[in-house]
């Protein structure tokens, strides 16, 4: 059994690999660029998906992570010039790493207290650590301030991306499958019955949000390292609230749904920009009809995988 | 044409938009007509990256015309130059946007141009000698004016008493304003923007300061005299048009800009149409009608006589050309005064 899934990792690094060097050779580069940026999209997606789906708390400052992940990052390959490693593929992976790792103690840091908190409060919480991050990275000169820091390496290809898509994936699924994911889903489901059985709910919730935060700092840094410029107005309110709505739209704690969703709010304003300045208007319309249709979000609850298992019983 | 900076756009796209109507009905270059495919980027950098790659890989787009903000124009020119196609920015006055690359040209002056242009003022026009020098700290912009306005300033002779600095958002700058006081200059010129200007000069006034107040093209706003009232009055500063300059190309833009929106068009876009009217003169000029030889064409733009003054681009690929000083005369007015060349 381990050996197969040795096996089934390799065919599918060596398949994205392939798809890597299809795509460069025969795509146009703007249909690349949002497969691209759907990929950074799902990451996203199912990151906060940990907490606001599974956890069942309700954090508005995903965008922050976020932008923790990008602007270390982006430092460490772009700005404090430590070796030519850091230029190389190999060095901006690990820099990506770093930038989730800053991201996840950011993440420690922020949940460790407010997390005791419940509900809209913690929203409040979140929204505000998103908003001190920005103005931070806007106030520090060395990182362009307000103009933005150009210049980073743009290492992140198709590969890597939906590799860490992958990773993510198998991360994710692995940790809700485990004693500590049932555990994180039972505070969701009833704060009281889940510590009467001895669960420390607040453990348990600083762990959901410290690997969201992660994770959400690897989608920085690709980020960064996608658009080779960063900015502090590229993570702003409107960016947490844009992952809110992908993890609603797909099913809250659905990892499959997340993913549907990061697709679908990344997609659709692109697809929408045939109609120019009516674009915003007609998004905004298809998520309200969304929301009428399947208020439980595309899948509700369940995997994708789930859907077919039942219509296939029944 | 959405985001924070909306109006900004907007007042461009118009001005771009009636240039391009204007060229075509005149038509066009070399018989053959402009299309025009403009995208909102919603003022984020991001955003503008993809529309970029969009216009120049989908749309097959030979020439862009773009960005309105400093940060935006960077991210973008970092495509453009990568698939080499020219990108002409109409008002991003950040020294860094044209170091992108070889392909990215502006129209507008660049910040620390402003400096030099009221330094030749304070001594040509107003005739005054002693100097101090109030900068924002925090903005690139004010430091870049500000350092240019004291290197000018010394080499026309002229004397700069102080040299302190606030940051912005600052509420009082009472402290500041006492030491300048103790050196008793003629004029004070304070680079920041419209805010902080506003109070710096009610502050002056409250303290007996008399000196005459000047600035740069941040102080462009109708905030400026909200807040700053009586005080600000009498205070000069440079920007890139005024729609008051008697001379007939600015009064016809004027006009028919009026005759088409109804509305009396703002710097930006006069920017905007100056930007495609050089685009549009550089393409008929080009030795071969591909990306590469508007990019030529547009290198070796020189007096190319726009509504924003003669256009020059210089090897930095910057525009040379003049910078206009307003006055503010009343609530929300400024008057033009004069014209300063390069």
């Amino acid at each position: 059994m381990k050996r197969f899934q040795t096996l089934v990792l390799i065919a599918v690094v060596a398949l994205l690999w392939g798809l890597n060097y299809l795509f460069e050779e025969n795509l146009n580069p703007y249909v690349l660029r949002v497969i691209i940026n759907c990929g950074i999209g799902m990451i996203l997606a199912m990151s906060l998906n940990l907490v606001n789906g599974c956890a069942g708390q309700f954090s508005l400052g995903h965008a922050g992570f976020m932008g923790v992940g990008a602007y270390i990052s982006a430092t460490i390959t772009s700005v404090l010039n430590l070796s030519p490693f850091f230029q190389t593929d190999l060095g901006v992976g690990c820099a990506i790493v770093i930038g989730g790792i800053v991201a996840s103690i950011a993440g420690y840091l922020v949940g460790l207290p407010s997390l005791r908190l419940k509900g809209d409060y913690l929203a409040i919480v979140t929204l505000g650590f998103g908003e001190i991050i920005r103005i931070c990275f806007l106030n520090i000169e060395a990182v362009g301030g307000a103009r933005g820091l150009s210049g980073i390496p743009p290492k992140s290809n198709f590969f890597w991306v939906y590799l860490w898509v992958v990773v993510t994936f198998i991360a994710l699924l692995r940790l809700l499958r485990s004693s500590y994911g049932r555990a994180i889903l039972s505070v969701r489901e009833n704060e009281i019955a889940a510590e009467s059985m001895g669960i420390d709910i607040s453990h348990y919730k600083v762990v959901a949000f410290v690997v969201s935060s992660f994770f959400a700092g690897i989608a920085g840094g690709l980020f960064a390292h996608f658009q080779s410029f960063i900015d502090p107005n590229s993570f702003v309110f409107n960016k947490s609230v844009e992952a809110v709505i992908m993890v609603v739209i797909g099913g809250m704690g659905s990892l499959s749904g997340a993913i549907l969703g990061g697709v679908i709010v990344t997609l659709l304003p692109e697809v929408l920009r045939v109609f120019e300045q009516y674009r915003m208007v007609i998004f905004p319309l298809i998520l309200i009809v969304l929301m009428l249709v399947r208020p439980m979000g595309l899948f509700g609850h369940k995997e994708i995988w789930e859907l077919f298992r039942r219509k296939a019983s029944s | 044409m959405t985001g924070s900076e909306s109006t900004f756009g907007v007042s461009t796209h118009k001005g771009i938009s009636m240039a391009i109507d204007e060229i075509n009905k005149a038509g066009g270059i070399n018989g053959k007509k402009i299309s025009l495919k403009s995208y909102d980027d919603q003022g984020q950098a991001a955003e503008a990256v993809t529309i970029v790659t969009k216009l120049i890989t989908q749309d097959k787009v030979s020439l862009i015309l773009g960005e309105v903000a400093s940060s935006r124009s960077i991210a973008a020119g970092t495509v453009a130059q990568q698939y080499k196609i020219p990108m002409l920015s109409p008002s991003s006055t950040n020294p860094k946007v044209t170091q992108v690359g070889d392909q990215i040209f502006r129209v507008c002056f660049i910040d620390p141009f402003q400096g030099a242009v009221m330094a030749r003022f304070a001594i040509n026009n107003l005739k005054l000698k002693k100097a101090a020098v109030f900068r924002d700290i925090k903005a690139d912009y004010s430091m870049g004016l500000a350092n240019f306005f004291v290197e000018e300033y010394k080499k026309m002779g002229g004397e700069v008493v102080a040299d302190v600095s606030y940051s912005g958002g600052d509420m009082d700058f009472k402290s500041q304003l006492t030491s300048i006081k103790s050196k008793n200059p003629d004029v004070l010129f304070v680079p920041g923007y419209y805010t902080e200007v506003g109070l710096v000069a009610r502050q002056a006034r409250e303290l007996g300061l008399k000196a005459v107040l000047l600035g740069g093209d941040g102080w462009d706003s109708e905030k400026l005299t909200e807040i700053g009232g009586d005080a600000i009055l009498g205070g000069y500063f440079s920007n890139h048009y005024s729609h008051e300059d008697q001379s007939p190309v600015v009064q016809n833009f004027v006009a028919q800009f009026k005759a088409r929106y109804g509305e009396v068009p703002s710097g930006l876009a006069a920017q905007g149409y100056d930007a495609a009217m050089v685009a549009a003169d550089a393409m008929k000029r080009a030795k071969e009608m591909t990306p590469r030889g508007f990019r030529d064409a547009l290198a070796e733009t020189k007096n190319f006589q726009g509504v924003t003054g003669m256009i020059t681009i210089n090897e930095q690929r910057n525009a040379v050309k003049p910078a206009v000083v307003l006055k503010v005369v009343g609530p929300q007015k400024f008057s033009y005064v004069t014209t300063i060349n390069p």
